[in-house]
């Protein structure tokens, strides 16, 4: 079943969607839309030295965006510049530095454009392999440290102060985060990640009376603009990363529209409908 | 953990001496403090005292940058800070907001929130509660964790007089069925709950402490709060011996004028035993007149 290109990339898609869904509500809550992007910026230095020292490249990006994280750790505790200076910096620092490297390894032939708008069609089954065992991972530490880093994320001193070493959290969740951009590089390349983390989240949103609700909801929202993105892009002959974030989009825009009230009017109508009967 | 028994010599909470600096001057300085089983501190003064800052080197929050702060290891807290902003973002019910750092059960939950009179909101979003709705919510969090050391920092702001003394009553019956400590930040100079076993007056360093005087009896309270509210209030009968002048020096009772002020340097009068800087002298806190215009 796993021979068709088109079901591939299904089966990639749904997996990266299904752990970029509960991980994108901690970026909207904690405000780090543009820390994601910094780190799915790095990647593409973490593909270069993947390239260059002949690691995996998913382990290359994860190495690298590990040490972006734990950087803008130190600068921040440095003072003197803003975290978002810090940020735009360190964003376009290494995806600059990485296309130097990229343009000095002469001798290996990379599909840049596939880096950085990412080439779900081309997903083979160890790529796949890898994208459900890594979110298997990502997902399971989520969810043993979920209710600590949801009251960090509420209030990191009131976690502090009840013992709950919100410091710790915070890092995993930096590694979690780094770990996520790794596997889904391949989906929508480096330039789309953050769509991809924050645009079903914020879609949930509406939707979710608590925390655990949102999470699953974004999840669901993924998985239906990735299944909507990839017919599309088969439909209508589009770029398959792109496709799936103007779905996400589609779908944000149309929880924004007034559901209750169409609803009830829908209501009204069929019940007026009836009456006539 | 601890058992309350072999607990019970230890204090809770120990500050020796503790300051904290930031920015080339110091927030708090030379704080001595100590919570026990089963007593209520109320850390009282005027605005950039230091009561928060104290309250979280307290708490393990911020580390003393001068001094040692102990907290007796397995220590619960429950904590109720000052601000605590909840970002739309973030969809959470009171409910949920109750389980944040503790596993409930849905009775524990509906007795806390009934404690503070809120039990009919459990399903409302947190961001739609009422300034004084979201401060009970957040008291019914820290009382619902039973906790060994509770700590408010200014727990009834926003809430109505009434609430507020159905509160501090709440607060003294928590400490008496639980057995557990609790230290309350007061920005009120003049009504602190009667239940409070030590006042402590801060600002910059500790000005003075004691035990409040009770005063059911006082004619003026009662004409004022009605018999029942003066029951639940006390005035902390204070006098100040040094007054803080807007350049950061301090003026002694005696005329003198110095840099810093400290218990024990000569200046101070009648120190003693627990009534520390009780004695009858002039005073107030002079604030800085123009500090704020120039942040």
């Amino acid at each position: 079943m796993l021979d068709d290109f088109f079901i591939r990339a299904l089966a990639a898609g749904i997996g990266v969607a299904l752990v970029a869904g509960p991980l994108g509500c901690f970026i909207v809550w904690r405000r780090l839309a543009y820390f994601g992007d910094t780190l799915s910026h790095s990647a593409l230095l973490g593909v270069a030295l993947a390239l260059l020292f002949e690691v995996h490249t998913t382990l290359g990006v994860f190495a690298v965006a590990t040490i972006v994280s734990l950087a803008l750790l130190v600068l921040q505790r440095r003072g003197g510049l803003s975290s978002d200076a810090i940020l735009g910096l360190l964003s376009h620092s290494t995806l600059a530095i990485g296309l130097v490297c990229l343009a000095f390894m002469t001798w290996v032939r990379v599909d840049l454009m596939g880096f950085l708008f990412g080439d779900i069609l081309a997903v083979s089954v160890a790529e796949i392999a890898v994208i459900y065992a890594g979110g298997a991972a990502v997902l399971g530490v989520l969810a043993w440290v979920w209710r600590r880093l949801f009251a960090a994320t509420v209030s990191r001193e009131l976690a502090q102060a009840e013992g709950l070493a919100p410091g710790r959290m915070e890092f995993l969740f930096m590694l979690l985060m780094a770990m996520v951009i790794a596997i889904a590089l391949k989906l929508v390349g480096v330039l789309l990640i953050t769509a991809l983390l924050i645009i079903p989240a914020a879609t949930a949103r509406r939707f979710a009376q608590g925390p655990e609700q949102m999470a699953v909801l974004a999840a669901l929202a993924g998985v239906a603009a990735v299944v909507g993105g990839l017919f599309g892009s088969l439909e209508w002959d589009t770029p398959s990363g792109p496709s799936i974030v103007v779905t996400a989009f589609a779908l944000f825009v149309a929880s924004l529209l007034p559901l209750h009230r169409l609803l009830g009017i829908w209501n009204s109508l069929t019940r007026s409908a009836s009456h006539d009967d | 953990m601890l058992t309350r028994m072999d607990a019970s010599s230890t204090p809770l909470v120990t500050l020796a001496n503790t300051g904290i600096h930031r920015a080339g001057h110091w927030l708090v300085r030379n704080v001595d403090l100590v919570v026990n089983w089963g007593e209520i501190v109320t850390l009282i003064g005027p605005n950039g005292s230091g009561k928060s800052t104290t309250a979280k080197m307290a708490l393990g929050i911020l580390a003393p940058d001068e001094g040692h702060a102990t907290i007796s290891p397995g220590v619960r807290v429950g904590y109720v800070p000052q601000r605590l902003h909840i970002d739309w973002t973030v969809p959470i019910t009171v409910e949920r907001l109750m389980r944040l750092t503790s596993r409930l059960s849905k009775r524990e939950i509906e007795d806390a929130l009934d404690g503070v009179g809120i039990a009919h909101l459990a399903g409302s979003q947190v961001q739609t509660l009422s300034g004084g709705e979201f401060q009970r919510a957040l008291l019914a969090r820290a009382i619902a964790r039973r906790p060994d050391l509770l700590v408010l920092d200014e727990p009834v702001q926003g809430v109505d007089f009434n609430g507020e003394i159905a509160l501090y009553n709440l607060i003294a019956g928590i400490r008496d069925r639980l057995g557990c400590g609790v230290l309350l930040i007061s920005h009120d100079l003049h009504v602190v709950m009667a239940a409070t076993d030590k006042v402590i007056c801060l600002n910059g360093h500790i000005c003075c402490q004691g035990t409040p005087k009770a005063v059911a009896d006082s004619p003026e309270y009662r004409l004022l709060f009605g018999d029942h509210a003066a029951a639940a209030l006390a005035v902390y009968e204070h006098h100040h011996d040094h007054r803080h002048l807007a350049d950061g020096r301090v003026r002694h009772a005696d005329g003198s004028i110095t840099d810093h002020c400290h218990p024990g340097d000569g200046h101070h009068a009648a120190i003693s035993g627990d009534a520390t800087g009780l004695g009858p002298s002039e005073d107030e806190v002079v604030p800085p007149i123009s500090k704020g215009r120039h942040a």
